[in-house]
């Protein structure tokens, strides 16, 4: 792993004899671990198809759930398509107002998959720097910061997110909350998990630090930015990227979550989660499909993440080679 | 021990006070509690006397402290929404939250542990395989999704069990239970089923792990040799050296269950603390929001402080705090 976490080599006088970038990552350990493992390629297979169909939604979906004027009523409460009275083009049915339920959870899924990206780029730089800073320093820095995130994992996840989205919305005047609500929950959902990667960085580079490499460049007056960043970071990407992966996973999951709570995305832009909360209401009418198919995408997203994860964590480990 | 057993009260105390402050902070900055408190005809007079009265005027720290010690006596103040006192509508709501998390911990164990069991000593079993697999799906199912789920077959289709409510309770001193009534049982299924899933498997992996460890020792291998019968071996023998970290982390797994129980009762609209906390929120009910996140965060601390102290008892090696790891994360 160290030659591709390493920082990119500038252009060395052998580089034509080196293979190329895309030679060596096919060769790797890694690659090969993916070929001989199934279910991480079956995960990653499905994962590629929901990205990619998330991004082209607006061209491949037969309406635009958030255009009103799409929406027409006589539309409504239609069943699947492979049920008696389904319609084309509405291959998963509609809803009670006339949307169509595919077109609806691909743009949902769109949303959750941003937000989760977007909450674990948030805590990865967050929890890396405070980490590195917190193992480089020592001393009083690394007190504080590691007690606020002691204090941070004596309380649930979960209850965590709720209160931050709790108190951000009712603070922010009405008009705001539906434009914010996406980066609130970024943020609320990033907000308990950075400690997580600033421990583990944090223990490296206390190791890290000690060693006479460090000392050495330390000696040449090469500035502590530069040592964390260059020196001691790629040290510890190993473990950081499994735990990317599978809180990538548990980020999308809270972001849902919060949302059938209805303390997340509102039902105009809605989520997967929105979305399992506006059929949840459904429930008892005979409705079923506007709830279960938002269900299914989002266990299958989450699912194939984790899986991903769960190979790359036994991918990684060396004692398991 | 004895300085290991202050250290680690002392930092439990710390951290409880953190979550104070914090609690404090969102009661006293996040709407103005004497707008919360009067009704629209209230003069200005009547508004300043009230802030007076409520001690809003006095410094930041006094005002803290005095939140402090009112929380240690159990006083959170009055609801905004329905004008209770606080901690009389937690009490009530308590007993619904613990028998779901109590009923959930139980099916966890009686489930997980056998599974994981069976997946360690037939490690290479179909079975096995197909089990680990489905230990994936089970942390990858939202809980809430599950519960939708439950209620779709079990009380849509198949109408065989409740969706939603408590059932008959009945009350015995401040206690009210549903485990003594059918109607109360019966509601209790799926709520409790689907609460179970994410914890089975926690419990499955790590029975696992541990069985697949013990398997190699030593005594194991003597057992066996003796002629002890396999199943004896394994269920006994290996099984019972496996248990002490299975018991730590149901311990510690309770706080983190108290609070995913506010999403199954969300789903089941199980009157327990969680449904009482998702409405506070939802009508910025604050002093609801404080208590909840106090009580949740107390369970919490305590649990890891009694778990932390227990090992270091049984292990001198943990009482060097440069030993100790990260604790439990949700």
């Amino acid at each position: 792993m160290d030659h591709t976490a390493s920082p990119a080599a500038p252009a060395r006088p052998e580089t034509a004899a080196r293979p190329s970038r895309l030679t060596r990552l096919r060769d790797s350990d890694l690659a090969h671990s993916f070929r001989a493992h199934p279910s991480a390629m079956l995960a990653a297979a499905v994962l590629a198809l929901v990205a990619l169909s998330a991004v082209l939604a607006p061209l491949i979906t037969p309406q635009n759930p958030y255009d009103l004027a799409a929406l027409e009523l006589w539309n409504s409460e239609i069943p699947p398509i492979w049920q008696a009275q389904g319609q084309w083009p509405y291959l998963l049915g509609t809803d009670t107002q006339g949307r169509d339920i595919l077109s609806a959870i691909l743009y949902g899924s769109r949303i959750s998959l941003i937000i989760g990206f977007a909450s674990v780029l948030l805590a990865l730089s967050v929890g890396l720097s405070l980490g590195l800073v917190a193992g480089y320093l020592g001393g009083w820095v690394d007190n504080v910061i590691m007690r606020v995130g002691d204090v941070l994992l004596s309380m649930p996840f979960i209850l965590i997110a709720i209160l931050i989205t709790a108190i951000a919305t009712a603070s922010l005047p009405a008009g705001l909350r539906d434009v914010l609500a996406a980066p609130i929950l970024i943020f609320a959902i990033a907000v308990p998990s950075w400690v997580q990667y600033a421990r583990t960085v944090r223990a490296s580079a206390m190791v890290e630090a000690k060693k006479e490499y460090v000392q050495a460049a330390r000696l040449i007056r090469v500035p502590a930015w530069r040592i964390m960043l260059h020196h001691i970071l790629p040290n510890c990407l190993t473990p950081i990227m499994v735990a990317a992966t599978l809180n990538f996973g548990l980020a999308i999951l809270s972001e849902a979550t919060l949302s059938f709570l209805g303390v997340g995305m509102p039902p105009d832009q809605p989520s997967l989660g929105t979305l399992i909360r506006i059929g949840n209401q459904y429930l008892f009418s005979g409705l079923w499909w506007i709830v279960v198919f938002p269900s299914v995408q989002l266990c299958l997203i989450v699912l194939s993440v984790n899986m991903i994860g769960d190979w790359l964590r036994d991918a990684l480990n060396p004692k398991l080679r | 021990m004895i300085a290991f057993l202050i250290k680690r009260m002392a930092n439990a105390a710390f951290v409880m006070l953190a979550v104070a402050l914090l609690a404090f902070v969102i009661f006293r900055f996040f709407g103005d509690p004497v707008e919360m408190m009067v009704n629209e005809q209230a003069t200005q007079a009547d508004r300043a006397e009230l802030r007076e009265r409520l001690g809003l005027n006095d410094g930041f720290a006094t005002q803290y402290a005095r939140f402090v010690t009112n929380a240690v006596q159990g006083d959170f103040g009055i609801s905004y929404r329905n004008q209770q006192d606080v901690m009389v509508l937690i009490k009530d709501r308590f007993p619904a939250t613990f028998e779901l998390v109590l009923v959930a911990t139980v099916i966890s164990l009686v489930v997980g542990i056998p599974l994981g069991v069976i997946t360690a000593v037939h490690r290479r079993s179909r079975l096995a395989q197909a089990l680990q697999l489905g230990s994936i799906v089970g942390v990858s199912l939202p809980s809430f999704v599950v519960g939708i789920l439950l209620i779709l077959g079990f009380s849509v289709s198949l109408g065989w069990l409740p969706a939603f409510g408590r059932g008959e309770t009945v009350q015995i001193g401040w206690w009210s239970t549903g485990l003594l009534t059918p109607s109360g049982r019966a509601a209790l299924v799926l709520p409790a089923v689907s609460l179970s899933t994410f914890q089975i498997t926690l419990v499955m992996r790590l029975v696992r792990a541990e069985m697949l460890e013990t398997l190699r020792s030593d005594y194991i291998k003597f057992a066996r040799a003796r002629g002890v019968p396999a199943a004896r071996v394994q269920w006994r023998h290996a099984l019972r050296n496996c248990l002490m970290p299975v018991i730590t982390l149901t311990g510690m797994q309770i706080g983190n269950l108290i609070a995913f129980a506010l999403v199954t009762e969300t789903v089941f609209q199980w009157p327990g603390m969680g449904m009482l906390f998702i409405q506070a929120v939802t009508f910025v009910d604050i002093p609801v929001m404080a208590a909840y996140l106090l009580l949740v965060s107390l369970i919490f601390v305590v649990l890891n402080t009694v778990v932390d102290i227990t090992y270091a008892w049984v292990d001198p090696r943990l009482r060097d705090d440069s030993a100790r790891s990260g604790g439990a994360h949700g």
